[in-house]
């Protein structure tokens, strides 16, 4: 679902200190730059400068941990949903989620990283991802909430991340670009039926609507002058637009569509500015959002536990797999013998 | 952490018959079998292919990327590869 630059200002202390690079590495980085500036896709075994293997490997990685969690707010309502309809595009939807971290995984992968490893940082609760999944869904309205909106800004994200310069994300994010705008669609569709339901259902909407309003707006991560990597990134191209324009594009698209649904955006500073053309918003509260890194949100908790939970209750399938597997090539051998 | 016995498989799909397989992604599986159980889930849940292929990623022998220059050389000077190269008088007709 999503990729979220989460790494703040106050992290830069704790990056290792410059260290004196050699002739020859000056020369791979430079070359590795002009490259990059031709709009030249870089490979796996393609020479790479450290920072940015790193870098790719803890955006990836989050933006694979996100896609993974991000099915458990999901989950919880796939067997409430009021209709068949309903239950079959949400059932669709997560299962597309799990896919997504899978393409995820699988691009990180090249990069010298294990699939272990990394679920392993996700489970010990070192790595982070999306601070979005952090929130209950406590109504039905919240699935169609979700759709609309944080896969919105989902894909407002994940469009210029198919032009990222390392070429297995790229392509990962042109097959979950193609799948995520069915995602949007039906969130807004199921908002649609609610808002022109009963006065309750119409409530439910508004409700849903109050509470995802501003994190979906977090989601774009800290804003350009707090933002730790912002211009590195954008000079390898791993990132092409800021999170500051990435956020107003997406209040811009959002809300003429919450307008048609009869709903009100829970921001009284809200107004159009007719000579720029954009929305002007009010200020986002960012203790909110640091605190939900810091692993204090409303979920962080039930969220971890619930992967901790499904990795531990899969382990006699992974072992029942090997010992599967191993019987097979035995009697395949048996076979040919 | 235990999947020390599930290998990396490429995974290859062929989007409909007439065209090659062609490179897609890669999954981890504790044989083929379950490799192209795998593929088929991940891979091709909206009508991607008629076909896959899984190959451990192991088997797979690359090309190393700092032979590029050497290896993939424009071939500029080697003009002779090329049709235009030869002259035909204008008369000669279908060739």
């Amino acid at each position: 679902m999503y990729t979220q630059a989460l790494d703040a200002k106050t992290e830069q202390g704790a990056q290792p200190s410059p260290r004196l690079v050699t002739e020859q590495e000056a020369a791979l980085q430079s070359r590795f730059q002009e490259r990059v500036d031709a709009e030249e896709k870089i490979e796996p075994r393609d020479w790479m400068p450290e920072g940015y293997r790193r870098t790719l490997v803890r955006q990836i990685s989050q933006h694979a941990h996100s896609e993974i969690v991000g099915m458990l707010p999901e989950g919880n309502w796939i067997t409430r949903a009021p209709t068949l309809r309903r239950k079959v595009a949400l059932l669709a939807k997560v299962q597309d989620e799990g896919g997504h971290g899978l393409y995820l995984y699988s691009a990180a992968e090249t990069l010298g990283v294990s699939r272990d490893e990394l679920i392993g940082q996700l489970l010990s609760g070192k790595a982070k991802y999306s601070s979005i999944f952090n929130y209950p869904t406590p109504t039905w309205a919240d699935i169609g909430a979700i759709g609309w909106l944080v896969d919105g800004a989902a894909i407002m994200n994940q469009v210029p991340l198919c032009r990222c310069s390392y070429g297995p994300y790229a392509r990962a994010m042109v097959r979950i670009c193609r799948e995520e705008s069915f995602h949007q669609r039906q969130g807004y569709e199921l908002m649609l039926a609610l808002a022109q339901g009963t006065p309750e259902q119409k409530r439910m909407a508004q409700d849903a609507l109050n509470r995802w309003w501003w994190p979906s707006l977090m989601m774009f991560g800290p804003s350009d002058e707090q933002s730790a990597h912002s211009a590195q990134n954008m000079a390898w191209k791993i990132k092409r637009f800021s999170n500051d324009e990435l956020r107003q594009r997406f209040v811009d698209a959002t809300v003429p569509q919450a307008e048609f649904l009869g709903l009100t955006i829970p921001d009284p500073e809200l107004r159009f500015n007719a000579e720029t053309g954009h929305y002007e918003f009010g200020a986002i509260d960012w203790t909110e959002f640091n605190e939900i890194l810091k692993g204090n949100g409303p979920c962080n908790r039930e969220r971890i536990e619930a992967r901790r939970k499904a990795w531990d209750d899969g382990a006699w399938v992974r072992e029942a797999a090997v010992a599967h597997a191993a019987k097979r090539r035995q009697r395949a051998l048996k076979k040919a013998g | 952490m235990d999947r020390k016995d599930w290998p990396l498989f490429e995974i290859f799909i062929r989007p409909k018959n007439g065209l090659s397989h062609k490179h897609v992604g890669s999954l981890h599986a504790a044989d083929t079998r379950m490799a192209l159980d795998n593929a088929r889930d991940v891979y091709t849940r909206r009508g991607e292919g008629v076909s896959i292929w899984a190959v451990p990623a192991a088997s797979i022998a690359a090309s190393d990327p700092s032979e590029k220059a050497s290896l993939f050389d424009p071939a500029d000077d080697k003009v002779y590869r090329h049709p235009t190269f030869y002259d035909i008088p204008a008369d000669v007709k279908n060739i």
